[in-house]
């Protein structure tokens, strides 16, 4: 294994102007067009209107669609298992950071 | 080397059937996905049990690597035998087929066994450290990574080093795990889950001459910080005060991620109650506010001039705090 410590890198926030299309959610993800149709038509995905005739989806639509394909390969739920997974890791996530704030 | 006990890693016996450690592993993978799990260490066991999951779920490799035996003594280095494999049909076919697991992702044990064959390209994956397939002819794939951030990076901005694996071909063509550390500029307001893209730092396998490489995805989560909590683009501070200045009110000093303030303490506060200071939060357009909540910290009565000022409290006031008991 090689170790390379390179110059300083910069990038923008992903989520802040991000506007992606099927396609290039769907070379993200490294799946088939129809896999992101299927997480749109289950609500996994939520489409953002910007006068386009395309869909189109902001930045942070890439995280929840990776999880989405991950969660659907490797415990091989089905994708209203995922849908409902995710919707409760938000809930859980939005319950922890209360639980966080309120401790002591 | 070190050898796997991979029975170990799944928590079943060496005699268990196809049905127990299939069981086992869903059970294991649910509990370190690293989607949903909470564990410390979750996408490492979640790759050992994947691997571990690979070998014995595949009847020839099961038998090959019980062939091994229980291992070398603890301290002694593993190597596989000379005629490791003979007999078996497996070299290669079916590193790829189950799990989602990326092909630098396995240990230099697994590699050493059953990776001989194996190239690059082979197959995509989403996990978290992995290259994506499907890139486009002439253009590298994009590699994602996650990486934990303290909170000061996001509140002042500033340079931050990443220890990451990616993926890459060596000069044998082989896939290998490349450690680099990356210098990155920490963009001022990034949130726990977002994502700072760094275009170009992603792979140029398969580019070729004159190619474009894949962009670099990186994940923050957010460190816990010693004094703030962070919710949204809101932070929460505990400020401590004394009775009498939460009763009487008072002008205290609060520390804020922009340096420490003066605070007035409204007459009769009490403990939790919840004082903004707006915009001294995350940073952004709009940014986030700063929750200063109050928690009264009563001084210890240990020597006789503390005692004799909280009975003299103790007999000014006719002061029963159970009375919502009813007691």
């Amino acid at each position: 294994m090689r170790t390379v410590v390179e110059g300083l890198l910069s990038g923008e926030i992903f989520e802040d102007y991000a506007v992606l299309s099927v396609d290039d959610l769907s070379r993200l993800c490294s799946v088939d067009r129809t896999c992101i149709v299927e997480l749109v038509e289950e609500g996994v995905l939520r489409v953002i209107e910007v006068d386009s005739a395309e869909w189109r989806f902001s930045g942070a639509a890439l995280r929840r669609a990776r999880a989405a394909m991950r969660l659907q390969k490797d415990l091989e739920i089905n994708l209203p298992g995922v849908a409902l997974v995710l919707e409760l890791m938000e809930e859980l996530g939005r319950v922890r950071s209360e639980l966080e704030v309120q401790r002591r | 080397m070190e050898f796997k006990d991979y029975y170990k890693v799944m928590g079943v016996a060496r005699d268990a059937t196809e049905a127990q450690i299939k069981q086992a592993y869903r059970k294991l993978a649910r509990k370190y996905h690293p989607d949903v799990s909470k564990e410390k260490d979750a996408e490492a066991r979640f790759k050992e049990v994947g691997e571990a999951y690979e070998v014995l779920k595949t009847p020839e490799k099961r038998a090959a690597y019980d062939q091994l035996g229980q291992g070398p003594r603890p301290g002694e280095n593993f190597k596989p035998p000379p005629d490791w494999g003979a007999g078996f049909e497996f070299s290669g076919a079916g590193a790829n087929s189950g799990g989602s697991q990326g092909g630098a992702d396995y240990s230099e044990f697994f590699e050493s066994l059953f990776g001989g064959a194996r190239r690059a390209g082979a197959r995509g994956s989403t996990h978290p450290f992995d290259a994506g397939h499907g890139a486009d002819a002439g253009r590298g794939e994009d590699h994602h990574a996650k990486v934990m951030l303290d909170l000061d990076a996001t509140l002042h901005g500033g340079s931050r080093q990443f220890g990451l694996r990616l993926p890459e071909i060596d000069a044998q063509g082989r896939l290998i795990a490349k450690e680099r550390t990356l210098n990155v500029q920490v963009p001022k307001g990034i949130l726990p889950g977002q994502t700072i893209r760094l275009a170009g730092q992603g792979s140029s396998i398969g580019t070729g001459a004159g190619g474009t490489p894949g962009d670099l995805y990186i994940e923050v989560e957010f460190t816990p910080h010693p004094l703030y909590r962070v919710d949204g683009r809101d932070l929460y501070l505990e400020l401590p005060v004394a009775p009498w200045e939460a009763a009487l009110g008072a002008g205290v000093k609060a520390p804020t991620p922009g340096g420490i303030v003066d605070l007035k303490i409204p007459a009769g506060s009490h403990a939790g109650t919840k004082l903004r200071l707006k915009a001294r939060g995350i940073p952004a357009s709009t940014p986030g506010d700063l929750y200063v909540m109050l928690q009264i910290a009563l001084p210890a009565a240990t020597d006789d001039k503390a005692k004799q000022a909280y009975r003299a409290l103790a007999d000014a006031l006719p002061f029963n705090p159970r009375t919502s008991l009813g007691v």
